[in-house]
């Protein structure tokens, strides 16, 4: 930066600033930053364009919203709802939306933004958990995600239920029984949080202040540790022909990257406005005020939430008489099992993948996801776990606009669950070996070229040619796996890794995660479907 | 009345008023002519029961029996149910929605266009030479609704049920739609979803949407519980309310969407999915056309 021409009038307080924070090698340092470019990158970004556009039409809201649950009669402008008895939180957004000026679009924006977050949150998990980048050394900025995740759909929960309209009264009720399902404790904390009996006075104003308080703070303070380490880490890269593990290849943060993440940001307002525009969400007026005597059909949470909800569709009716407590394994196992299995299983996976493949070096390149079969089958098993509840929990809806029975649904579910995984797992698996594979022939004798040759003799062939350096250093980005250590020596002493059960167990899974890997390597015209088989039996 | 002060500002209010005028001067017209004045009478003469059970003959007794008692089939199992004392309102209510006569029996007797003898748009009527279009129309409407008089009279004949309501009883009470709002959400949102949408019930039937039923049809699927919708009779609803829940059901189907499109009006499902397609999906294309675009002065640069 050249200062040599700037006006006094802004040079004297620049130099003054400069002087005390020495905040122009700070700026130097950091403005050089290099981003490297590759569009699954820029989900994460989604999220927190998202989370600012949420603190800002969030704040708009509760300067009208009254978190109240005093019982009023309506008089107001929705002429539908008049003489109508309901609470004060409620009456407020009515007012917010038929009274107060753009309130509507602030709504929308606001319900439209969160639905956002949540959705780009988990596409941004995926990219990562997908191309391995959680890997030392991010696995604390992996665990700050799954925290995110967390809280945001408490955030939602929490949102969702503060209009105080039928549908988010359904929810509380499920969140109340969910609560009180817990073995022993659940009664006490439902009456401690619900302040007495089931909905109360008081579970509006509490939630109100941890949805526009607590919970913001921690995510904006879990979002900012977040974005400094990633700052400190830099990014992973996708593979490329320049990109090696020592250092990142991308363009500066200023100017390049931040005129892309700047414009990027109004990519993600607009989209949103867009939607706050032209599609209605939420609609409370429609859905009335909450009754504990009313419930509509098609009574559904939003999409984050949709999973739990779907869990407890699909579970039988199951519940254990023990010493005169009713254990409602109904409600608990749906309610803790699904999350559980998800969030312990993405909690620990950077460790245990650590732990079974040994690999204890630093990654700055990201896999290619083909190129790690096991984990990458072991993602698609997750999701699928994921969707099958989260479509079961729009059932009614789908067995309504597919004209399919509501049981049959529920039984389908019932087994998706469990078949829907293991094939997941199954079926990614070979998709990934197969484009292994064509990558090894790639390599062993060129790509198809589409170019078609007539020989002299009359033959025709098509013409393979070489890959581009480029294109090459991609696919040659796999990582061979190192052969397993053998379990003993030669002297038949066992190796320390492999001893206990531990060992034992260590030693089966490392195997497991390298089986039928497919040699991907520099051409030497030899056929590489022969040179897998022989690799794969090798040890 | 703030809304009919906008509403008479809009530009189509005047061509509305001249609509509903005219449509009023044709109903009053056609009321005064003696055919229609006819067709209303509801003390059937014998002729005209003789006409109804001739209709039924035709058209109903295949499945219910000749006599309306039901039929069974060989295992013992119901084909169709008897008629007796199922009233004049729940034949009107099957037979105007079109669901009577049945076609494939099913989980569900789904609302159909009715087949020419009940249809004021398909039946065949001897016309008078010169008839205009609208005194055709006219002509169609007064036999359909000789043709539902008559078979309603017989099927009473057989045993006594609720009659079908009259004008007034289905006046939808727009002064009490709050009211019939509530009632709504209490009695009828579980299956119809909260704006008449319909919804998915157990073992493959399904409530359906409320988009089409006419006050009548409304009324009358509350007196007569049609297959697992419950009845709903005087004590439980009382007239008064019922008018209340009609004028609700009319005012939301025709009430716009003052937040953008609907997306169907069936609730979050629809909204995770817009979120996914439509937002995420955007944004993507955005990502990757920002991110391909490769700024031209600058080299790669290696940090
Ligand atoms: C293809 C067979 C079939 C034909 C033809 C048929 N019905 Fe039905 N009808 C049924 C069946 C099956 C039911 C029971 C299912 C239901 O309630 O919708 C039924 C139910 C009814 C009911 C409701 C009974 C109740 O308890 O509320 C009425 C009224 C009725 N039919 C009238 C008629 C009339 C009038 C006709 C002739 C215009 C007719 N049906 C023709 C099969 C038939
Ligand atoms: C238990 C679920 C259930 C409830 C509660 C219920 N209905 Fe229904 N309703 C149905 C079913 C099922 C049908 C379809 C009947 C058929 O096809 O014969 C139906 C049909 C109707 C129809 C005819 C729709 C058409 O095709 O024109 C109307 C109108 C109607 N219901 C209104 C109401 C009203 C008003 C209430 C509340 C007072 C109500 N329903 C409550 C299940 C229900
Ligand atoms: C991750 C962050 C957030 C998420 C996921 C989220 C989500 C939601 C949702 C789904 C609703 C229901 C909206 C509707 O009526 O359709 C809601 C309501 C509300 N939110 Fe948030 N929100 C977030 C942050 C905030 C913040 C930071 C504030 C305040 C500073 C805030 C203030 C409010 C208020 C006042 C309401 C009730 C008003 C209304 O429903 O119209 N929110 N929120």
């Amino acid at each position: 930066m050249s200062t040599a021409e700037l006006p006094k009038a802004v040079d004297g307080p620049l130099t003054f600033i400069d002087d005390r924070l020495g905040s122009t090698t700070f700026m130097k340092r950091n403005l050089k930053k290099v981003f490297p470019d590759h569009w699954s990158f820029m989900l994460g970004e989604i999220a927190l364009y998202s989370f600012i556009i949420l603190l800002l039409t969030g704040t708009f809201l509760t300067l009208w919203f009254k978190p109240s649950m005093t019982d009023v009669i309506y008089h107001g402008s929705y002429v539908k709802l008049d003489g109508v008895k309901m609470s004060e939180a409620y009456q407020s957004t009515l007012n917010i939306t038929f009274d107060v000026r753009g309130g509507l679009l602030m709504r929308q924006i606001h319900h439209w933004a969160a639905i956002l977050f949540m959705a780009a949150i988990m596409a941004h998990m995926l990219r990562v958990f997908f191309t391995g980048a959680y890997r030392k050394p991010r696995e604390l900025n992996w665990l700050i995600g799954l925290g995110l995740f967390t809280l945001g759909l408490l955030e939602g929960l929490f949102g969702y239920s503060l209009p105080d309209d039928a549908l988010s009264g359904a929810g509380l009720r499920i969140t109340a029984g969910v609560i009180q399902s817990i073995p022993l404790v659940g009664s006490y904390i439902m009456f401690f949080l619900f302040g007495g009996e089931y909905p109360g006075q008081d579970i509006i104003p509490r939630f109100f202040t941890l949805h526009i308080l607590l919970i913001p703070g921690i995510i904006l303070a879990l979002v900012t540790a977040h974005m400094m380490i990633m700052w400190h880490q830099k990014h992973t890269a996708m593979p490329s022909k320049d990109q090696a593990e020592t250092h990142v290849v991308g363009y500066p943060f200023y100017p390049v990257f931040m005129a892309k993440t700047g414009a990027y940001f109004l990519f993600t307002f607009g989209v949103i406005s867009l939607l706050a525009t032209f599609a209605q969400i939420n609609p409370i007026w429609m859905f009335g005020p909450y009754d504990p005597a009313a419930i509509s059909a098609g009574s559904q949470p939003d999409f984050y939430m949709g999973f739990l909800e779907g869990s407890l569709r699909m579970m039988p009716n199951w519940e254990t008489n023990l010493w005169g407590y009713t254990i409602p394994w109904n409600v608990l196992i749906p309610a803790l099992v699904p999350l559980g299995l998800v969030m312990t299983g993405a909690g620990l996976f950077p460790f245990v993948e650590r732990w079974v493949t040994g690999d204890q070096r630093y990654h700055h390149v990201n896999d290619r996801p083909r190129n790690a079969p096991t984990r990458t089958a072991i993602g698609m098993t997750g999701v699928v776990f994921y969707g099958v509840l989260w479509l079961a929990g729009g059932n009614d809806i789908i067995a309504y606009k597919f004209d399919v029975s509501l049981y049959a649904t529920t039984w389908f579910f019932r087994v998706a669950i469990f078949a829907g995984p293991i094939l997941a797992f199954i079926i990614t698996k070979r998709i990934c070996l197969g484009l292994q594979r064509s990558d090894a022939a790639t390599m062993a004798h060129g790509y198809e070229s589409g170019t078609i040759k007539m020989m002299p003799n009359g033959e025709f062939i098509e013409v393979h040619k070489e890959p581009e350096e480029e294109q090459k250093a991609v696919i040659l980005s796999k990582e061979e796996p190192k052969p397993s250590l053998p379990a003993r020596d030669e002297n038949g002493i066992p190796a320390p890794a492999t001893k206990g059960l531990l060992g034992h167990v260590r030693a089966r899974l490392n195997r497991a995660w390298h089986i039928d890997n497919i040699t991907v390597e520099e051409g030497h015209g030899h056929e590489a479907e022969g040179a897998d088989r022989e690799l794969s039996k090798g040890h | 009345m703030k809304w009919f002060t906008a509403w008479r500002r809009r530009p189509w209010a005047g061509y509305a008023v001249v609509l509903v005028a005219l449509a009023t001067i044709g109903v009053v017209y056609a009321g005064f002519s003696p055919r229609t004045a006819q067709a209303t009478d509801s003390s059937a003469s014998a002729d005209d029961l003789a006409h109804g059970k001739q209709l039924f003959n035709q058209n109903c007794a295949s499945c219910h029996g000749p006599n309306a008692e039901g039929t069974r089939d060989a295992k013992g199992n119901a084909i169709a149910p008897s008629l007796i004392g199922v009233g004049a309102a729940a034949v009107n209510f099957q037979v105007s929605t079109g669901r009577m006569p049945a076609m494939n029996p099913g989980a569900e007797m789904p609302r159909k266009t009715p087949v020419p003898v009940f249809n004021p748009d398909t039946i065949q009527v001897q016309y008078p030479p010169n008839a205009t279009e609208e005194q055709k129309k006219a002509l169609r409407q007064a036999a359909v609704d000789k043709n539902l008089n008559d078979i309603q009279a017989y099927v009473e004949s057989l045993g006594n049920g609720p009659s079908v309501p009259s004008a007034d009883q289905v006046a939808p009470a727009n002064d009490k739609v709050g009211l019939g709002g509530t009632l709504f959400r209490t009695n009828c949102a579980q299956c119809h979803n909260f704006a008449g949408q319909g919804g998915a019930l157990t073992y493959g039937k399904y409530a359906p949407p409320l988009l089409q039923s006419t006050p009548t049809q409304i009324y009358e699927a509350m007196i007569t519980g049609p297959e697992a919708m419950p009845v709903f009779n005087d004590t439980t609803i009382t007239p008064e309310q019922k008018r209340a829940i009609i004028a609700y059901i009319v005012q939301t189907r025709s009430e716009a969407n003052p937040g953008g499109n609907g997306l169907g009006r069936i609730g979050p499902v629809a909204e995770g999915l817009a979120g996914w397609l439509v937002g995420i999906g955007l944004l993507v294309l955005a990502a990757m056309w920002i991110t391909a675009k490769k700024p031209k002065k600058l080299k790669k640069q290696h940090d």
